[in-house]
């Protein structure tokens, strides 16, 4: 099926990005007139898998982040998070609640934010090449 | 980032506004840290009344804060979350630290 509009954003991994990154893509899903909680669920599961490329993906240095979101018919929308940093090892590992490698001032629950406030979290990554999150959310069609 | 203070007897309020995300949590937390050791306050209340937008970076905050204050033998409060804010810690089962004061009209479980 062929998306009816489209948005990729790439900017480097630069904490001050993570607001910009959320709300391009709430400001972009306006057009599908989503409900305030609806809008809250996806700008804070794009702030979680944003932050993971920069804390995680390029840990000491700064690499490209791209943002991919496709609007489909009947609000269906797909949300890639891609960067081409550090890969990881434990994908299974890594998306249990609590786990972290962040230190102690991170709660090891980006995964769990993602899952729960969207309707389907992908997550592939080869080490050494980057990571992509894939994340479906349907927003309610609402009727005139 | 902080917009105001509040200090009582053994204890200080501090005032959050804004999102807070990963990129806000390292400066908010040096201001914290910063305020609680100064005022050596027993009792540490963070009022989230002013913040819009919070992720997993808030209950990473939230949880250092509440270690801090338990290694002094002190005490941390929370208030003034959004439903949203409140889901969100709940995500990280928060909600079962003692950190949330009774409000008016809520009750716990035990209570008849």
């Amino acid at each position: 099926m062929k998306p009816i509009n489209e948005l990729r954003l790439e900017f480097p991994s630069r904490s001050a990005n993570e607001g910009f990154a959320r709300t391009a893509v709430a400001s972009f899903l306006a057009q599908l007139d989503p409900a305030v909680d609806e809008m809250a669920d996806v700008r804070t599961a794009v702030s979680e898998a944003v932050t993971n490329c920069i804390v995680h993906a390029y840990p000491d240095r700064i690499g490209p982040v791209i943002v991919q979101v496709r609007l489909y018919r009947n609000g269906r929308v797909i949300i890639r998070v891609k960067d081409r940093g550090c890969g990881i090892p434990d994908v299974e590992k890594a998306m249990e609640p609590l786990f972290t490698t962040g230190g102690e001032e991170r709660s090891g629950l980006g995964f769990s934010v993602m899952e729960s406030f969207t309707d389907r979290l992908k997550v592939t990554s080869r080490v050494g090449k980057g990571t992509t999150v894939t994340m479906e959310k349907y927003i309610a069609v609402r009727q005139p | 980032m902080v917009t105001r203070m509040e200090t009582g007897p053994g204890q200080v309020t501090v005032y959050l506004s804004g999102e807070l995300d990963h990129h806000a949590a390292r400066p908010l937390r040096e201001q914290i840290d910063g305020i609680a050791e100064r005022c050596g306050a027993k009792k540490l209340r963070l009022d989230f009344e002013g913040v819009p937008f919070m992720d997993s970076s808030g209950i990473g905050l939230i949880m250092g804060r509440y270690r801090m204050m338990c290694a002094l033998g002190g005490e941390l409060q929370v208030t003034g979350m959004s439903e949203r804010l409140r889901s969100i810690m709940r995500l990280g089962g928060l909600e079962r630290l003692p950190i949330f004061p009774q409000q008016k009209g809520e009750h716990n479980e035990t209570d008849q």
